[in-house]
């Protein structure tokens, strides 16, 4: 058991990598990867579950992380944008919304990206409904959305780069 | 002003013994955090006021979805995510596993759980209903044992409940005897995922040779509590539903709540829409028969 209001140390394997912090257990786990670990693609927009920027994997599970307290990721596997892409070869749900502009700001496309992913593990043929009901928790306030549907649609065609 | 996380506790003992050992010692001293969707944004907003958090999202006591001959026994921690995949569960409470559905977006439904929505008692919570209509049973732990409670009525005002400091909601438990009712849920809000409603209702019936003969219905967001409509069942039950039987239905349910206006919605469009949903429900009863 922790003791109380002190930092605590913890381990997380983020990205495949194990990762140890120093941490309050309150800390945000948004804040724990962006501050601590130097991982700022997932993004703070509202900080209260709304918009999906912060959007990350925790075992397996895609989560605000706004909204995760760092101790209730322990021992977790976490997957963030920075994780998808391997090397210089770019995910295809990367590839895709490069082709189809499903990016303009940036701002929500991390946590897209990392939604669409979490979908098409789940379904890798979803139908334009399952994409918009995936995709729901994330706002994007640029492209309209038509562009993002697309995108993940093709990604859903093309080979998976594995 | 942002919440400073060096002036909170947060313990995860990892037993549901030693989480209910925590809050024998110190009741009503530390508050349980499951999914953490709504308490963070609390928390996030400098508007938390507990100070000392004991994680219960991942005790495996909480977390089961047991299915026996009479009931189905949804552990408090399950997120809405496992309600709504769960086979048996989306088969003979499609209102639970809808208004799952319905519960913000994936991201929150993977976190959000049953036991939370309960426990945090908004009006507005929108699988509440559902529980209302299915007539659940609460399985309440603490460290002097367990107790059983009817889900009706545990609600006792805003955001005030039956439940001990020292207790823990252990288990929402649902009796399988809805196979044959027509079953229908529905959320009027801005928009269907993240919106929080103006008005959403779970209903059940049954109609045999154009005649109600059972009916239950719970709205949600339409008074301090989410409530079951029992004014408007009796007057509902035992009648044929027509024209003059729609008519009085909806003025009944549209008296019965309690609504308020709020930055989502007016109280009397609250009543409106309420008394529109209730005739809606019938009308699909209706048809039910004629279609089966």
């Amino acid at each position: 058991m922790t003791t109380s209001g002190a930092q605590v140390n913890l381990s997380l394997k983020v990205n495949g990598q194990d990762r140890d912090v120093r941490v309050y257990p309150m800390d945000r786990l948004l804040d724990v990867l962006r501050n601590d670990l130097r991982l700022t693609g997932a993004k703070e927009g509202c900080g209260e579950g709304e918009c999906g920027s912060c959007s990350v994997l925790l075992n397996g599970e895609l989560v605000n992380s706004c909204l995760v307290p760092v101790l209730q990721a322990r021992d977790a596997e976490i997957v963030t944008i920075e994780g998808l892409a391997q090397g210089p070869r770019l995910h295809t749900l990367q590839e895709a919304f490069l082709e189809c502009g499903g990016a303009q700001c940036g701002i929500c496309t991390p946590g897209m990206i990392l939604a669409a992913f979490h979908l098409l593990e789940d379904n890798p043929q979803p139908s334009l409904d399952e994409i918009r009901e995936g995709l729901s928790g994330n706002l994007c306030r640029c492209t309209g959305y038509v562009q993002i549907f697309e995108a993940v649609a093709r990604a859903s065609r093309s080979e998976p780069t594995e | 002003m942002r919440a400073d996380p060096t002036e909170y506790e947060l313990v995860a003992p990892g037993s549901l013994h030693e989480v209910t050992s925590l809050l024998e010692r110190e009741p009503g001293g530390w508050l349980p955090i499951a999914g953490g969707t709504d308490i963070m944004v609390q928390y996030a907003a400098g508007k938390l006021a507990a100070r000392k958090l004991v994680s219960i999202g991942d005790l495996p006591e909480l977390r089961r979805i047991e299915v026996a001959d009479g009931e189905v026994r949804i552990g408090s921690a399950c997120t809405y995510t496992s309600v709504r995949k769960h086979s048996i569960v989306s088969q003979e409470f499609p209102l639970l596993a809808k208004a799952a559905s319905w519960t913000g977006g994936i991201a929150n439904q993977n976190r959000g759980t049953l036991g939370g929505n309960i426990a945090n008692a908004s009006p507005a919570a929108d699988s509440l209903p559902a529980l209302l209509v299915y007539e659940a049973e609460l399985i309440l732990v603490s460290a002097r044992g367990e107790r059983r409670v009817p889900y009706l009525n545990f609600h006792l005002g805003y955001k005030k409940m039956g439940l001990a400091p020292d207790e823990l909601i252990r288990a929402i438990c649902l009796p399988r005897r809805y196979a044959g009712y027509h079953a229908s849920a529905r959320k009027v809000g801005a928009r269907n995922a993240q919106a929080i409603s103006k008005v959403c209702i779970a209903a059940l019936g049954r109609v045999a040779f154009g005649v109600v003969t059972d009916v239950r219905i719970a709205v949600g967001s339409v008074a301090p509590v989410p409530m079951r409509l029992t004014e408007t069942e009796k007057l509902i039950v035992g009648r044929a539903i027509n024209t003059e039987m729609l008519s009085s239905s909806r003025k009944a349910a549209a008296a019965e709540i309690r609504p308020i206006g709020d930055i989502r919605s007016t109280a009397k469009y609250r009543a409106a829409v309420t008394g529109n949903l209730v005739v809606e429900f019938l009308e699909q009863l209706r048809q039910s028969e004629a279609g089966a």
